[in-house]
């Protein structure tokens, strides 16, 4: 059985945590096995209903009142308690925040490797195989496991979700027991911007600066862009962070995020090679630099050589017409 | 307050990465080494610690003796001691084996720590699980990705970056945590700390003074391939009036993408 970490964030089911499902699904159907979901926290058993339709035959709920807030030690705990109890073949974790920081928690408890991060997976002789990018790009690993279970950690934006169906299963509650001071450290709070943005590693499109932005008030620029695109963030090259132009969250590349949106959109970057290693998995990209000769254009599907500021103002009324359409 | 710091040697991030298809590995010739860019964020933050709180900084590396010149850089920046676990098994993204070995060398050889500070990943195996996976060998509370850390007493509160936000955490020492770009804008070494660092002996560690047995450090993933990214094809560049440019941009993301 093949069994997903599902994550929920302010009591809401994470979209890429569903793509990692539809992904358990396809393995377990080559597998001849089911794929489970597990969801943890104080009432997440409500949630059960969003989970079903992308191919749990049985959703797993962890409940204990220590479980309402997120913290890796005890929800690894909880999460040990369950396997140990369905002894899963395979675990899948999406490769987010929260996955990533809780994933090796439980490989630790269990004894066993951990793939994180990967992007494609597969079924050879029986057993997983998993690719997963390594220099944030510039190779890339096959990776099997000599340990069991085996635990992976999924790139989210990358596998497609199933065609949803049913949202009806079977839901098998859990009371879990966690002593009280076997929890270390626990989140207080929360702290989000005003006017929050999506975060690059989610959003369908990243429209990103870098050098050739000429300062950070240019960056307005790029963030009316994303006003009218939708489900879209505002990236930057190393070189814009470093000069301090817009904060390092925002940074795509090596030292910064690895991301593979829909649509990627660079505005005054050369594509040095760390820029390009983090962007160049995005389904399209397009440029806008006003060297012809620059490396962005070599992984560009459409490219603009000209001045980006007097192109930006038009791509905006015509981002506008197309998506009234 | 003692503080430990694990690093790692890894290739420059300006580095073209070729691989060795007889041997499964990246090739290492005509590359510059650095000091992994986030295990700098740890330093630094660890020599602040020692600048207001007092302590020393020990810093540690697994790796071959190559690792040493990482190590010496740590020093030169002031870091007091830095030690050598010798490993000369060639690279193998196994995260769990890499944790067993630094739990194991934290609980003989540096007993009396306050934190354990890490990068958030290598740069080049991006496993970022080795932070965690000692904080749980060691049964201690972790905060990853960390941007703000502020400790008082045995008590500490550190900023961790999500998707969109920060988590504030709350926590107890000793404890793990591991640094994001942006915690601190990491010094450069003096040439006081270069000349110093030279007349620092570096411990050099073996599994066996450990107590590790072979079955501990035997790796439990194994890379079957190792390939070059697929290469993309350049597409159409134009360079026609901004607003047709932009039209024509439109047109190409709308009819033949299809994502507008």
């Amino acid at each position: 059985m093949i069994l997903v970490f599902i994550e929920i964030r302010e009591g809401k089911v994470k979209k890429s945590s569903l793509e990692v499902l539809s992904e358990g699904k396809r393995r377990a159907d080559e597998l001849n096995t089911e794929a489970h979901a597990v969801l943890v926290g104080h009432g997440a058993g409500g949630l059960a209903p969003e989970v079903f339709p992308y191919g749990a035959s049985k959703v797993h709920v962890l409940e204990n009142s220590l479980l309402a807030h997120y913290s890796a030690s005890s929800f690894s705990l909880a999460l040990v308690s369950l396997v140990e109890e369905i002894k899963p073949e395979i675990i899948f974790f999406p490769a987010t925040s929260m996955g990533k920081d809780l994933a090796p928690r439980l490989a630790a408890k269990l004894g066993v490797s951990l793939a994180t991060d990967c992007t494609s997976t597969a079924c050879k002789d029986g057993k997983l195989e998993v690719v997963r990018p390594i220099f944030a790009g510039k190779a890339f690993a096959t990776v099997s496991f000599k340990s069991s279970p085996q635990i992976a950690s999924l790139r989210p934006n990358v596998f497609p979700l199933l065609e949803p169906g049913a949202e009806k299963g079977e839901v098998v509650k859990k009371e879990v027991v966690i002593p009280e001071d076997q929890i270390k450290g626990q989140v207080a709070e929360i702290i989000r911007e005003e006017d929050a943005e999506i975060d690059v590693t989610e959003a369908d499109i990243v429209v990103s600066g870098g050098r050739g932005m000429k300062g950070p008030e240019n960056f307005d620029l790029l963030r009316e862009l994303t006003a009218i695109l939708p489900h879209s963030a505002v990236g930057a090259s190393r070189s814009a962070v470093d000069a301090e132009w817009i904060d390092h969250q925002h940074q795509v590349g090596q030292t910064g995020k690895t991301v593979t949106p829909n649509l990627y959109m660079a505005f005054g970057i050369s594509g040095a090679i760390q820029h390009l290693a983090g962007m160049s998995s995005s389904k399209c990209i397009v440029a806008v630099n006003k060297d012809p000769e620059a490396s962005i254009f070599k992984v560009a599907d459409f490219g603009i050589a000209g001045d980006l500021f007097k192109v930006i103002p038009h791509l905006k009324e015509e981002l506008k017409k197309a998506i009234s359409e | 307050m003692n503080i430990c710091v694990f690093v790692k040697r890894v290739p420059d991030t300006e580095a073209k990465i070729r691989i060795d298809h007889e041997t499964n590995s990246i090739s290492e010739e005509g590359i510059n080494f650095i000091l992994s860019p986030y295990d700098e964020v740890a330093v630094e933050e660890a020599l602040r610690l020692r600048e207001a709180n007092g302590g020393t900084v020990t810093v540690v590396s697994v790796g071959n003796e190559e690792a040493l010149t990482t190590l010496k850089k740590c020093l030169a920046m002031g870091a007091d001691e830095a030690v050598l676990v010798k490993d000369e098994t060639p690279e193998t993204y196994d995260g769990l084996r890499t944790a067993k070995i630094l739990a194991r060398a934290v609980e003989k050889r540096f007993p009396d720590y306050s934190l354990l500070l890490f990068g958030k990943q290598s740069v080049g195996a991006d496993n970022a699980q080795i932070p965690a996976m000692v904080a749980d060998l060691l049964n201690l509370p972790q905060v990853n990705v960390v941007t703000k850390l502020e400790i008082d007493g045995n008590k500490g509160i550190a900023h961790r970056e999500i998707e969109g936000a920060l988590e504030k955490v709350s926590f107890s020492l000793p404890a793990v945590v591991s640094a994001q770009k942006g915690l601190n804008e990491p010094r450069y070494e003096t040439l006081k700390g270069i000349m110093a660092a030279k007349k620092k002996e570096i411990p050099i560690v073996t599994f066996e003074d450990l107590g590790l047995k072979e079955e501990e450090v035997t790796p439990l993933l194994e890379i079957t391939k190792l390939e070059s990214p697929p290469q993309r094809q350049a597409g159409k560049i134009i360079e026609d009036e901004p607003e047709e440019a932009a039209k024509q941009m439109v047109k190409f993301l709308h009819e033949e993408a299809k994502i507008i």
